[in-house]
């Protein structure tokens, strides 16, 4: 198994973080892993992404040009990641923003209303958790006990607190995603 | 097995200067290597190992640390980014001279001048042809992964200790801004102030009645004298090329074409093999480990059964010419590679090698 | 009396200080660097710390200073003494450490890497000999070169307008808290010499203390740069540079109260 996801919205989604959550579940369950970010001024209130790569063989490159999955969280991301989705593969969004929505045939298409659902459920910081969740219930790349395992792992001790709340987010995801 | 972690490159370096019982960071913030510097302040190995980490003024002031502190036996190390770099070569030209041991990581970046902060791979003539003014090279290690940005640090330092010799990692921003699983090696004491003097009894650590004056210098006024300290130089690099030149090879058994590349095109390139012989056709990665000494010997050994290499670098292409020199020409060697900061798929670096042997 | 009778131990007035090399000195006579040099070494021959010293000469007249102090020296780059003391000294704090610098090194090409230095209050201490001029490459102008002086490529005199002022880098330095000690004294009277050993005492015993940068200007002269012989450029140094670097202490650390 490989499975090369890209992952890019707004700085301060919680783009890097789903990224590295997945990353360290993904050690959790002995498989290789790589987290390559796109990094600098352009995260700074711009557009962030992460290429995240699971493998249960050695990863040559962490850097590719198509992917398994792309999951997108605002306009620009769609306009530029859409297209490098391998056809087969996956596109998992939330339509909250997009104005142009993906037309593609030949891949499969999944929304999900995270932004609504963290309001809904009070707590804007479970956006990411949430995105997660419903990516895992269409790939459940990942046993849902080594996400936790990954959180306590990515998060400081301090903030251990909340990862019950996390995993709230995960479960409520894997219950609102959709197929278009 | 050591530790295992899943850590940025930048951190895997700070991470294994500590275990190697490095006794001296100093730096400077530049992207994309800043977090080398947090990540010792966050860890604070003062309190620990001892190990002093300091944030200089400017590069030019933190190399100068790194030559005082390895003037006195110390193992002192430095970081930046490539215009940080170019700013450093005065005190690297010096402590080749004083012949002092040191480690200096470049994380590159786009060039030339302020450029992009993106990777990139275009200090490759600065790295391996010297650098500075002066007839001299440094040991110049180029990692490809996280776990060898841990490494290469445990033995930039040996290296530079054996050799006497300034030692560079070259990375870029791709390696040192990612994520991957590494496994730590396992600390190693820093030496006590009389293991140092053994080991460096030229070291500037006090005269005591036993010895005469030790003095670090880079200066020779008659030029006899500075011919035959650059010979002396030159012997060192040539025992290095003997000695410690380091390579990998990837699938080039039965290639007929060969990628060469190191750092993070050698990753993208790995990709790219394993695509073209989806395809049927017999591609290899060469990698070289040491950019300096670089692996000529072994390459030519290769050129024989080759019908070409396509060098696949982040920049118009500078790693070529020591590619070139190494198979005397007896192959063609062409060069493919984006540059500014763009990286390369492996989706593009396959369409340039069959454009560029196959007819397209 | 012939020379046998002349050096026989009863008989000795005055000798080379243990600390020297064997190496004749390579500065012009009549220049104050020896006179420097040679109260430096009695200091640390007192203090016996022969073998807790190292020193740091970067590149000026000095840059060969290394071959007449027979301690542990550093040759440095251009300007770059104080970060390399400061890696030695963090590295060594046991060791007592100095910088030996003129007025190019720490006034101009180092300025940054000088008040740095001074303003984290690194522990060691800085000579700084003032000449007013660029001994080692000819007799250009430097920072510190007075306005209306010649120097090779100010042949008309510094124009302030022109060239700008000299620096007082000193008085500047002194203004800094990592900075605890400053004093400017000179090496051309028996007096100044006596004065400047004395700073140069307390410079190194502060390091014990950890309180800072310990500092000492030494105003000498360069009489083949000024193209005079030694004592016109002794009185020429009294008349023009005194005034406008006066000598005396610029920082003394306040007694604590008990």
């Amino acid at each position: 198994m490989t499975e090369e996801i890209i992952i890019a919205g707004f700085g301060g989604q919680g783009v890097l973080s789903m990224g590295k959550i997945l990353a360290y579940s993904g050690i959790m369950q002995n498989q290789e892993v790589s987290w390559m970010p796109s990094y600098g001024p352009e995260m700074r209130g711009g557009t962030a992404n992460v290429t995240v790569i699971l493998s249960d063989e050695m990863i040559s490159s962490p850097i590719v040009n198509e992917f398994d999955t792309a999951i997108i969280l605002n306009q620009q991301s769609m306009d530029k990641f859409e297209k490098t989705v391998k056809p087969g593969g996956i596109l998992v969004y939330d339509p909250n923003g997009i104005t142009r929505h993906p037309t593609r045939k030949d891949i499969t298409i999944y929304s999900i209303d995270a932004t609504d659902e963290a309001n809904r459920m009070g707590n804007v910081k479970i956006f990411n958790m949430i995105v997660l969740g419903g990516y895992l219930k269409i790939k459940p790349v990942i046993l849902i006990e080594n996400i936790i395992k990954g959180l306590e792992k990515s998060l400081p001790k301090r903030h251990h607190g909340l990862i019950p709340e996390n995993k709230n987010g995960v479960m409520r995801g894997m219950e609102i995603v959709k197929q278009n | 097995m050591g530790e295992l972690k899943l850590m940025k490159g930048n951190e895997a370096v700070a991470e294994a200067a500590i275990r190697a019982g490095a006794d001296g960071y100093f730096g400077y913030p530049i992207t994309p290597q800043s977090e080398i510097m947090e990540y010792l302040m966050t860890e604070k190995p003062y309190e620990t190992t001892g190990m002093v980490v300091l944030q200089a003024e400017s590069e030019v002031a933190a190399i100068n640390m790194v030559y005082g502190g390895a003037a006195c036996g110390r193992m002192v190390m430095t970081s930046s980014s490539s215009p940080g770099i170019s700013l450093k070569m005065e005190g690297i030209s010096y402590l080749a001279g004083a012949e002092l041991p040191a480690v200096i990581v470049n994380v590159v970046r786009g060039g030339p001048g302020l450029g992009t902060i993106q990777p990139s791979q275009s200090d490759y003539f600065q790295a391996t042809k010297g650098g500075g003014h002066g007839d001299y090279r440094m040991y110049v290690l180029a990692p490809a992964s996280v776990q060898e940005m841990s490494d290469f640090v445990k033995i930039g330092f040996e290296m530079a200790f054996k050799y006497l010799n300034p030692v560079m990692i070259l990375s870029d921003g791709a390696i040192g801004q990612m994520m991957e699983k590494v496994v730590l090696f396992d600390p190693i004491p820093r030496r006590t102030p009389e293991e140092i003097e053994k080991q460096c009894p030229w070291a500037t650590t006090g005269k005591n009645a036993n010895r005469k004056h030790n003095v670090i210098t880079s200066l020779l006024l008659d030029s006899h004298e500075q011919e035959q300290h650059v010979f002396k130089l030159r012997d060192k690099y040539e025992r290095m090329q003997k000695e410690d030149v380091k390579f990998e090879k990837i699938q080039c058994d039965d290639a007929e074409f060969l990628f060469v590349a190191y750092g993070s095109s050698a990753r993208i390139c790995q990709k790219a093999v394993d695509i073209a012989r989806a395809q049927g056709i017999k591609v290899g990665l060469f990698r070289p480990i040491t950019l300096f000494p670089f692996p000529s010997e072994e390459l030519l050994k290769l050129s024989s059964q080759i019908k070409g290499i396509l060098s696949v670098e982040m920049s118009l292409g500078q790693m070529i010419e020591d590619i070139k020199l190494a198979v005397e020409c007896k192959i063609p060697v062409n060069h493919f590679g984006r540059t500014g900061g763009v990286i390369h798929s492996p989706g593009e670096v396959f369409e340039a090698l069959k454009s560029t042997y196959l007819g397209g | 009396m012939d020379i046998k009778d002349i050096i026989k131990p009863e008989n000795i007035v005055y000798q080379k200080t243990k600390l020297f090399t064997e190496k004749p000195l390579s500065y012009c006579p009549g220049c104050g660097h020896g006179t420097a040099h040679r109260m430096l070494l009695e200091v640390l021959e007192e203090m016996n710390i022969q073998d807790k010293t190292v020193g740091i000469a970067p590149v000026g007249c000095s840059v060969l200073a290394y071959e007449f102090l027979d301690i542990d020296m550093q040759q440095a780059a251009h300007g770059r003494a104080p970060a390399v003391a400061t890696a030695v000294k963090r590295l060594m704090p046991d060791k007592f450490v100095f910088t030996y610098q003129g007025d190019g090194d720490l006034a101009a090409i180092g300025t940054a890497e000088t008040i740095h230095a001074c303003n984290r209050g690194e522990n060691f201490t800085m000579i700084f000999i003032n000449n007013g001029i660029y001994g080692m490459t000819g007799g250009q102008m430097a920072p510190t070169t007075l306005p209306g002086m010649r120097a090779s490529t100010c042949p008309f005199g510094r124009d302030t307008e022109i060239m700008g002022n000299p620096l007082k880098i000193t008085e500047l330095l002194a203004q800094l808290p990592g900075v605890y000690y400053v004093t400017r004294q000179a090496v051309h009277t028996p007096n100044a010499v006596r004065k400047t050993k004395k700073a140069l005492r307390i410079a190194f015993e502060n390091q014990k203390l950890k309180k800072g940068i310990s500092f000492v200007e030494i105003v000498s002269n360069c009489n083949s740069g000024w193209k005079m012989t030694p004592n016109q450029s002794n009185k020429w140094m009294e008349d023009n540079m005194f005034p406008f670097y006066p000598l005396g202490d610029i920082k003394v650390p306040q007694l604590e109260k008990v």
